[in-house]
């Protein structure tokens, strides 16, 4: 597999804010796994960082947490490619620019990857300090699992 | 008398979380209060029992926005503590880091922030369905001042490169020559930033503030300068303290700022636009003339300007400091850990910022005080919606909303800075 046909894989989170590091977590389990068909970032979740990330690029796969009322460790996707994300799910990071504008505005400009998947971790501690919560945490195992196979099918 | 009581969701566009109570009577404002409900940040707390070595980094990450002006603020506070002086070459690509902040600060602000108010758009998604190559340009602009951020922080966001006596690594001629290419592009970039918002159109909307900015004789400031207003104070960092204070209210986790005996005082783009005019590049000061921008402005509204000016203004300054770009012959330089106290001021790209340290003899952290600039900008806000409001009073009320959503965005207000998702409520009675 050629290095521009690798998936994407981008982890977005704040370490420093428990559950809201779920996404940098996932991401970390995948860069040990040292995965032959994707490529791993983490990001803060920047907007335009984001952007940059994914112009012209194809595939490409991001986990987030989020926070939906859902019951911790519920792991959501959405298929943002196609349809617009639920705005007020997605924690707001530090930056008003996120995930949710750097999609609308990447499809605004036609620079929307063909294949973007958005995985959201339900979170239940968004305070200051480290350490996932123990839902957070297996829904983290489960979906780098998963995404090893997912990945390769996309 | 009119009984309504209007809640307006999250004001969009602010870095952070906060809040916005405006409470109409008889048609008058009678009470405006910006309300910031994140627990406050402990940085202060939690930086005392760490090496003085580890604050330009934990400083860091009090904002994904504006990390170097966290960093500068830092290293020069603890350079003055311990009796460092860091001079050519390395002083010279601090500012170049600085010139990346404010490049990529301030043109996200215009650009996906601030724009979509002035031309009647929810926001820069909604803008970017017509102004498509004027925001991919925004973008563009934005990246090159990502870029100064990466290749001198070592990484764009929370850069790691920074310490106490210079940087861990500095760059090459070759490679600085690199980015020269980019920024010569960025500059004509900014030059069309400038004029295109020059062109919006701007609330009547003028003041007589107070303004405090740094200042120095040869330079526009960034690193350095003495604390100056435009009503004769003029005093070194030093004395900050003892010239302003911080005062806690009530309904906010971000403590207001004063300046005693005066007033509440403006910082930011156009306090040091108004301080310091003549000392901006030619180049900038001749864009500013050729739009009709006097060296003096009063409309808040128009700081969009003034931040674009100052783009200019960066890329410019990083293009000359490369040109004359020496690698000097030692990253860092060398000084003595010892006990000491140290404060600093330099010019984040939303104002002055503070930090003061006292460190014991093992070089470890004693105590910390941090004034971001969006604190000191608070009370401002206020009384600018205090002003503003009446004059709009008819307006339905989801168009005063946006109306002060906008004028609460001149300050560009970095929310997780002073403590952090802004909540706007009108209130009618």
């Amino acid at each position: 597999m050629s290095h521009s046909s690798k998936v994407l894989v981008i982890g977005i989170g704040n370490a420093y804010r428990h559950d809201d590091a779920a996404g940098l977590v996932v991401a970390r389990r995948l860069r040990d796994q040292a995965l032959s068909y994707g490529e791993v970032h983490e990001q803060t979740g920047e907007g335009t960082a984001l952007m940059d990330l994914w112009k012209g690029t194809e595939r490409v796969v991001v986990v987030d947490a989020v926070q939906s009322g859902a019951v911790p460790g519920t792991i959501h996707c959405f298929h943002a490619s196609e349809t617009p994300l639920p705005a007020p799910i997605f924690r707001d990071s530090t930056h008003a620019f996120g995930l949710v504008e750097a999609v609308e505005l990447s499809r605004a400009l036609k620079q929307l990857p063909s294949n973007l998947l958005i995985y959201g971790i339900e979170g239940s501690n968004f305070q200051a300090g480290s350490g996932l919560s123990s839902a957070v945490l297996d829904a983290v195992d489960e979906l780098a699992r998963r995404l090893q196979q997912e990945i390769q099918k996309m | 008398m009119k009984t309504k009581s209007i809640k307006v969701n999250y004001l969009a566009r602010v870095e952070g979380e906060g809040g916005l109570y405006i409470k109409i009577r008889n048609s008058s404002v009678v009470d405006v209060k910006l309300k910031i409900f994140e627990p406050p940040r402990f940085f202060e707390a939690f930086l005392c029992g760490r090496s003085f070595s580890e604050v330009p980094d934990i400083t860091a990450r009090i904002c994904g926005i504006c990390p170097i002006a966290y960093q500068m603020s830092a290293v020069h506070a603890i350079e003055s503590a311990f009796g460092v002086k860091v001079d050519g070459q390395l002083r010279a690509l601090r500012r170049l880091i600085y010139c990346g902040e404010w490049i990529e600060s301030h043109t996200l602000h215009v650009y996906m922030l601030h724009a979509p108010d002035f031309l009647g758009y929810q926001d820069a998604i909604q803008m970017a369905k017509d102004y498509t190559s004027v925001v991919q340009r925004g973008l563009q602009l934005k990246k090159v001042g990502n870029e100064i951020i990466s290749l001198l922080g070592g990484r764009e966001i929370h850069p790691i490169n920074v310490r106490v006596g210079g940087f861990y690594k500095v760059p090459s001629r070759s490679e600085l020559t690199a980015l020269a290419e980019r920024l010569k592009w960025a500059r004509d970039a900014a030059l069309e930033t400038v004029r295109w918002v020059a062109s919006m159109p701007f609330p009547e909307f003028e003041q007589d503030y107070l303004f405090v900015a740094l200042s120095h004789p040869e330079e526009y400031p960034f690193n350095e300068g003495r604390i100056l207003s435009n009503r004769g104070l003029d005093i070194a960092a030093d004395d900050y303290e003892s010239s302003f204070t911080e005062e806690h209210v009530e309904y906010s986790n971000a403590l207001h700022s004063i300046l005693k005996q005066q007033a509440p005082y403006f910082v930011g783009p156009l306090a040091r636009y108004n301080l310091n005019f003549d000392r901006l590049s030619p180049l900038t000061q001749d864009a500013a003339r050729d739009i009709g921008l006097a060296p003096v402005c009063r409309n808040p509204f128009k700081s969009i300007i003034i931040r674009s000016l100052e783009v200019l203004y960066a890329c410019d300054e990083a293009l000359r400091i490369i040109a004359q770009y020496e690698p000097p012959e030692s990253p860092v330089v060398d000084f003595h850990i010892h006990a000491a106290s140290g404060c600093a001021c330099t010019e984040a790209p939303r104002g002055i910022l503070y930090h003061r340290y006292r460190i014991d003899q093992a070089g470890i952290i004693r105590d910390a005080k941090i004034v971001p600039p969006t604190s000191q900008n608070q009370k401002i806000i206020e009384q600018d919606l205090s002003h503003f409001v009446p004059k709009f009073l008819t307006l339905p009320d989801k168009e005063l909303g946006w109306r002060c959503e906008q004028a609460v965005r001149n300050y560009d207000p970095c929310i997780s800075c002073a403590t952090h998702f802004l909540k706007l409520e009108i209130d009618r009675g």
